[in-house]
């Protein structure tokens, strides 16, 4: 094993050091954080191996100041990211806000722990999912992945760093405490297999650049700060020139209408999901992360007693896979939707299913997993129906 | 004929400008004496980045023609830590108001200053919160009156200067915008200093603030710091706090040596890790 670049190999891992290995894979080389548990050893992982891949961490005062050094660095041409959990996801609303007006490309692991508040620091829960859409003010499209094992903690850091780089944004991993802090086996291919999406760099000469003009992908080109550019960048509502426009709604318009297209326009390229069993299902098991995980031992045993569950693992969260959902909902008689929270992505699934097919949630405070019955007990309702 | 260029005009957007700044406002001449020792400098242009916070002088980064970013309120040197410590090739300078960095900011600003991050901040204090109206704000003087301390200023005020210099800043000045040589100096000393290096810029806002102090305009302000601002190199910041009608003391007080944080990281990961590093 090299100790000086990305590593490669098969690892007994835990999930949240391979988060940290996903994101240097991906060639992230800094790093700000704040200690939070249980996101804490992404950030020792990566104080000890920023140094050894030429990349920075600094541990910054609170969250606010290490979401807003992730968005500096990232303009000082470095991919950056920063890992926490709850409370500290709440205080970095306030510059992903930012990051997502500039279209800065970083990446935000939330290592998902119970809340409300403090709530509970060691245990998992999955109470962020709607923050994670709604959680910074005003209006915009958001992409958030949700891994359910540490491999998948690893591969969709990566993912995240490659969707955060094409799409010009701050894209969400969306973890808990059961993941992040699980060990298993991780396979790190080596770097040379690993698809890497390049900063968009603009190619047009300083006099004839617009920071924020698209291309026709809705995504403009960007450049890094020292470049000799001289561009400006701002949160206020901005033309195409970077500009604050803030008179009327004119620049408000076009401005929002273009963050939240690139991603709704681009979500085939974006939604990634696990199917399985879903061609004769009668009822689906819709879930995501930890959740999703525990739900395969009670749909193994639904199956036992014959009913055709199926499974739809929505590895991206956000952009909701509104399609899909409906095209379901006009198949199956139910869908089971078991999530450590009292019920936030089951209302996606209820907007979707449009009545078409009934939705049965299967809520957890968090602190724990699903019991295994709890989950099978609702499929079984659910194809009773 | 070729219409008579201002200049300055090359650091400046000028498609941005008229600015938004009222008349008899400070931040205009702060700018200035920036701008201006900038030129001094001697620095790759293309190598500068102009941060700022919210607030009035928070816009003073959408009229220079650098690489400028506006960040959210407070964050500004947050953002900036980022920034330079991904691209060290750049001189960071932060540009903003007393509200924006000594209040909602002031953890940002004590915790970059211990660490001595390389940056320069230019700090223009006008006592109030401009642009929202004329605030009470964390420097405004004791029995100050503005629009939520309508019966005066009840807090004891930040001394900008002592904040800066007991977190560890290397480089720590004040000047009244009335003293423009003396204040465009000191920001070009501080460009050239290595480690957290602060300008105290005292400023008029005589629109919401010096009205509410019987100082109606700029002028009357100006007046003021003529009157009232003593020039005491090398004083004690813990010395320098300013009342509501006192002695406005204006200098370099500190201007020292010390290891930045990258000097830190460099020694401390080359012994530590030797031949280990990339």
């Amino acid at each position: 094993m090299s100790r000086r670049g990305a590593l490669s190999g098969e690892f007994f891992m835990m999930g949240d050091i391979a988060c940290a290995e996903g994101a240097i894979s991906a060639g992230c080389r800094f790093f700000a954080g704040y200690p939070i548990t249980p996101a804490t050893e992404v950030a020792e992982r990566m104080s000890r191996r920023m140094p050894e891949v030429g990349g920075t961490y600094i541990q910054m005062e609170d969250e606010l100041a290490s979401m807003a050094a992730v968005l500096g660095a990232s303009w000082g041409g470095v991919k950056a990211m920063t890992a926490t959990s709850g409370p500290g996801f709440s205080l970095m609303m306030e510059n992903l806000g930012l990051g997502i007006m500039t279209e800065t490309p970083c990446v935000l692991v939330n290592v998902q722990r119970a809340g409300p508040s403090t709530g509970l620091p060691t245990l998992a829960g999955q109470g962020d999912m709607m923050q994670a859409r709604w959680g910074t003010h005003g209006l915009y499209e958001i992409i958030a992945l949700a891994p359910s094992s540490p491999q998948e903690l690893f591969d969709l850091t990566i993912r995240a760093f490659n969707l955060s780089e094409k799409y010009r944004l701050p894209v969400l991993v969306m973890t808990d405490a059961e993941v992040g802090h699980m060990t298993e086996k991780v396979v790190i291919p080596p770097p040379e297999e690993i698809e890497l999406y390049p900063r968009r760099l603009a190619t047009v000469p300083p006099e004839e650049y617009l920071p924020f003009k698209p291309d026709e992908d809705l995504v403009p080109p960007m450049v890094n700060f020292g470049q000799g550019y001289r561009i400006h960048a701002t949160g206020l509502t901005h033309d195409e020139r970077g500009y604050p426009d803030t008179a009327d709604d004119s620049a408000q318009w076009p401005l929002i209408q273009r963050l939240i297209d690139k991603i709704r326009l681009n979500k085939h390229d974006i939604i990634q999901l696990e199917e399985d069993g879903l061609e004769d299902a009668e009822v689906v098991v819709c879930s995501y992360g930890i959740a999703a995980r525990t739900a395969l031992w009670p749909m193994e045993l639904a199956r036992k007693e014959g009913i055709k569950v199926g499974l739809l693992r929505l590895i991206t969260v956000w952009p909701f896979p509104e399609e899909r959902v409906r095209e379901l909902a006009g198949k199956v008689k139910a869908f089971v939707v078991p999530e450590l929270n009292w019920g936030q992505i089951a209302l996606e699934v209820e907007r979707c299913a449009a009545g078409r097919a009934e939705v049965i949630l299967v809520p957890h405070p968090g602190g724990g997993v699903h019991k295994p019955e709890r989950v099978l007990e609702a499929i079984r309702k659910a194809a009773r129906r | 004929m070729e219409p008579e260029r201002h200049p300055m005009d090359d650091l400046l957007r000028e498609d941005r400008l008229p600015h938004i700044w009222c008349s008899g406002c400070g931040i205009g001449t702060a700018v200035t004496c920036f701008i201006s020792a900038l030129l001094k400098s001697g620095l790759d242009l293309d190598k500068v980045a102009v941060v700022s916070g919210i607030g009035c002088t928070g816009r003073v980064a959408g009229y220079i023609k650098l690489d400028s970013f506006h960040t959210t309120h407070g964050r500004a040197i947050a953002f900036a830590t980022g920034l330079k410590l991904a691209n060290p090739e750049l001189k960071v300078v932060i540009f903003s108001g007393d509200g924006d960095l000594i209040a909602i900011g002031g953890n940002h600003f004590i915790h970059a200053a211990r660490r001595n991050i390389d940056m320069t901040v230019i700090c223009v204090n006008n006592f109030n919160y401009g642009m929202t109206g004329g605030q009470v704000g964390p420097t405004t003087p004791v029995g100050a009156r503005t629009t939520t301390s309508p019966y005066g200023c009840f807090e004891h005020p930040f001394n900008i200067p002592y904040l800066a210099a007991a977190s560890g800043a290397v480089y720590v000045a004040r000047w009244t915008m009335l003293h423009v040589r003396r204040l465009e100096r000191s920001i070009g000393e501080a460009l050239a200093k290595r480690g957290f290096s602060l300008v105290e810029v005292i400023a008029p806002c005589p629109t919401n603030y010096g009205r509410r102090q019987r100082r109606r305009t700029g002028l009357d302000s100006l007046k003021y710091y003529h009157q009232k601002g003593v020039i005491k190199h090398g004083a004690n910041p813990r010395d320098v706090d300013i009342d509501l009608d006192g002695e406005i003391i204006e200098g370099v007080f500190v201007d020292i040596e010390k290891p930045t944080f990258s000097d830190f990281c460099q020694e401390g990961l080359s012994r530590a890790m030797g031949n280990r590093g990339p």
